[in-house]
């Protein structure tokens, strides 16, 4: 059985369609990658998962159970966390308060202490500068805390929504070497990408977007030697 | 130039404004004394604004009704525990304190109590629909008017009669000016709630919350946290503090119990927030005691018709060389 399961979600901007009839799952354990180009509806679809958009239509179940009028902060609680496009640190609160936000509806508070040395063992960098506002950090070490700290929910899903945009090529590396680390140490992930090449190849199912609806699917293989993608996103003629 | 100053006062041929110079060195350390005290009020109803700011950025003009809740609610306390208008009655020191503390914990619990009422019922419907922050404003206002002529209508344009039951009586001096027990007991107390709010907002889970609807509502709701309980509780310790502030304001001024009395105050107050950097909670501290400070001397220095007005010419200069006040916004913005 999927742990997450859409079927024909359609959602509207006011009055503008910006995903329609999407239908996509992601099976424990799995990542599955999300690409395509500017304004194809990718962030509109992490949104709809986390509920900041209400769905038009469409439902949308997680773990076989619906949550698609689920408030948005109880679907933390189920087991749904996001590393939001843009970051989303909090510029106010050092990194350390940052991480503790990723716990802030977790019980099992005595486990904590140990995740926050996963995070520090996955981004060494963090642990260094863990007492600094977020708001001063460069932007690969911001994307280290927006991921470190979904990371600290302790999510079944993780969303990662374009974790490598804007970052320099060493730190791109770096961020998707730790999204397979991530997964392999037992976190399933939904991954949103530009960089269509290194997300395909990491990916074990892909989809991809455009105008709002899902035009392919495979395994990030296939895709990856799919002609019409290579041409579209992969910049191969 | 002081002299000459002094001495067109003294003569009473001064022009439009007499600088009285003299008059303010030989009051400075009684007007600062009295303004830091006063102060104190101003601060912890500052506190509400700036709470309210940070996390809607939306300015609560009827936070200064919920002031006034509460001191009309711990006047209704002491009438209610037998306290009448009049000489202040001899008690012991144990009796003074309990019925301080119960009349400030009802003001502390009517105000809380109003200011959530308020949010639910004025502001969260505007929320739900997404409504423009010009029409968040105007409803400040018109709530802020309702719950002023609710007050008026049931108890009339008169200031309640003074009901008094600590009588100031000097304790020490600094530099000759006369503290009291009523001005060490407000000071103290209102930097102690201080530091309890502050404590909450700073290192609280749930005033992490509070901090992450302020700098990202967005990323807060994905963090799990419900900006509409957030929301409440915003308004609950925003209210609460108005409630303790009402109770100072009260010892200090016992026949200040009128329906406007929050008018004058809550402007002063939001001026205070607006000074030390409005989110900012250090600010509204800073602010507070400033403007206290400031007016007694302005009162001194220019005479009581001034007084109002050098809390403004204060926030104006101020704001034209820092406009984000003297340190800055901070619930919203970077703290460290
Ligand atoms: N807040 C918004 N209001 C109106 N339209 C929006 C908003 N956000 C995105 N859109 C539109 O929805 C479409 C999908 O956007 P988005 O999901 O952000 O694309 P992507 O993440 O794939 O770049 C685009 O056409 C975009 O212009
Ligand atoms: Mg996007």
């Amino acid at each position: 059985m999927a742990l997450l399961e859409l079927s024909d979600v359609t959602v509207h901007y006011g009055r503008i369609r910006a995903l329609s009839s999407v239908s996509l799952s992601v099976a424990e354990g799995e990542v599955v990658t999300l690409i395509g180009a500017n304004g194809a509806g990718k962030t509109t679809t992490m949104r709809a998962i986390s509920g900041i958009l209400p769905l038009s239509s469409g439902r949308i179940l997680f773990d076989g159970r619906d949550i698609s009028r689920l408030r948005a902060d109880l679907r933390v609680v189920r087991g749904i966390c996001q590393a939001p496009e843009g970051r989303g640190v909090f510029p106010g609160m050092t990194v350390r308060e940052n991480l503790e936000m990723g716990c802030y509806t977790r019980k099992d508070r005595k486990n904590v202490a140990a995740d926050f040395e996963r995070v520090f063992a996955l981004f060494p960098r963090l642990a260094e500068r863990r007492d600094q506002a977020g708001g001063t950090l460069s932007g690969g070490e911001q994307q280290m805390v927006a991921i470190g700290r979904a990371l600290m929910a302790r999510p079944r899903l993780l969303l990662l929504d374009e974790p490598s945009m804007g970052l320099a090529p060493r730190f791109i590396q770096q961020i998707f070497h730790i999204i397979t680390e991530i997964n392999e140490q037992g976190t399933t992930v939904l991954l949103v990408e530009q960089n269509a090449r290194q997300a395909l190849s990491r990916a074990h199912r892909a989809h991809v977007l455009e105008t709002g609806s899902i035009v392919r699917s495979g395994t990030g293989a296939e895709l990856l030697a799919d002609p019409s993608v290579k041409e579209a996103y992969l910049g191969v003629a | 130039m002081v002299h000459q100053l002094a001495t067109a006062v003294a003569q009473g041929d001064g022009g439009w404004i007499d600088f009285n110079v003299p008059l303010l060195v030989d009051r400075f350390w009684s007007n600062t004394v009295d303004g830091l005290a006063y102060g104190s009020v101003y601060a912890l109803v500052a506190l509400g604004y700036t709470l309210v700011y940070g996390v809607l950025r939306l300015i609560n003009f009827a936070h200064s009704e919920v002031f006034v809740v509460g001191a009309f609610a711990a006047y209704f306390t002491l009438e209610g525990l037998g306290f009448r208008p009049g000489p202040t009655p001899q008690l012991s020191t144990l009796s003074i304190v309990a019925n301080l503390l119960l009349a400030g914990a009802v003001a502390m619990i009517a105000s809380g109590l109003v200011a959530v009422v308020l949010e639910r019922v004025a502001y969260r419907p505007l929320r739900r629909r997404n409504a423009p922050s010009l029409v968040f404003l105007i409803t400040a206002i018109g709530a802020s008017f309702v719950v002023q002529q609710l007050f008026f209508v049931t108890r009339g344009a008169n200031p309640e009669r003074a009901i008094r039951i600590l009588r100031p009586r000097p304790l020490f001096e600094v530099f000759g000016a006369k503290v009291t027990n009523i001005q060490i007991i407000v000071l103290v107390a209102a930097v102690a709630l201080w530091v309890v709010a502050d404590g909450f907002v700073n290192r609280t889970r749930l005033g992490r919350g509070i901090r992450a609807v302020a700098q990202d509502p967005t990323t807060a709701t994905l963090m799990g946290v419900n900006r509409e309980r957030v929301i409440m509780l915003t308004f609950l310790v925003g209210g609460v503090l108005a409630g303790a502030a009402a109770l100072f304001y009260l010892m200090q001024i016992p026949q200040g119990v009128v329906y406007n009395g929050g008018f004058l105050l809550g402007i002063k107050a939001f001026t205070a927030a607006v000074l030390g950097g409005v989110g900012n909670l250090r600010g509204a501290l800073l602010g507070g005691l400033l403007l206290g400070v400031a007016e007694n001397y302005g009162q001194s220095l220019l005479g009581g018709a001034w007084r109002d007005v050098v809390a403004f010419a204060l926030l104006i200069t101020i704001l034209m060389f820092r406009p984000t006040g003297i340190l800055g916004e901070s619930l919203g913005r970077a703290r460290v």
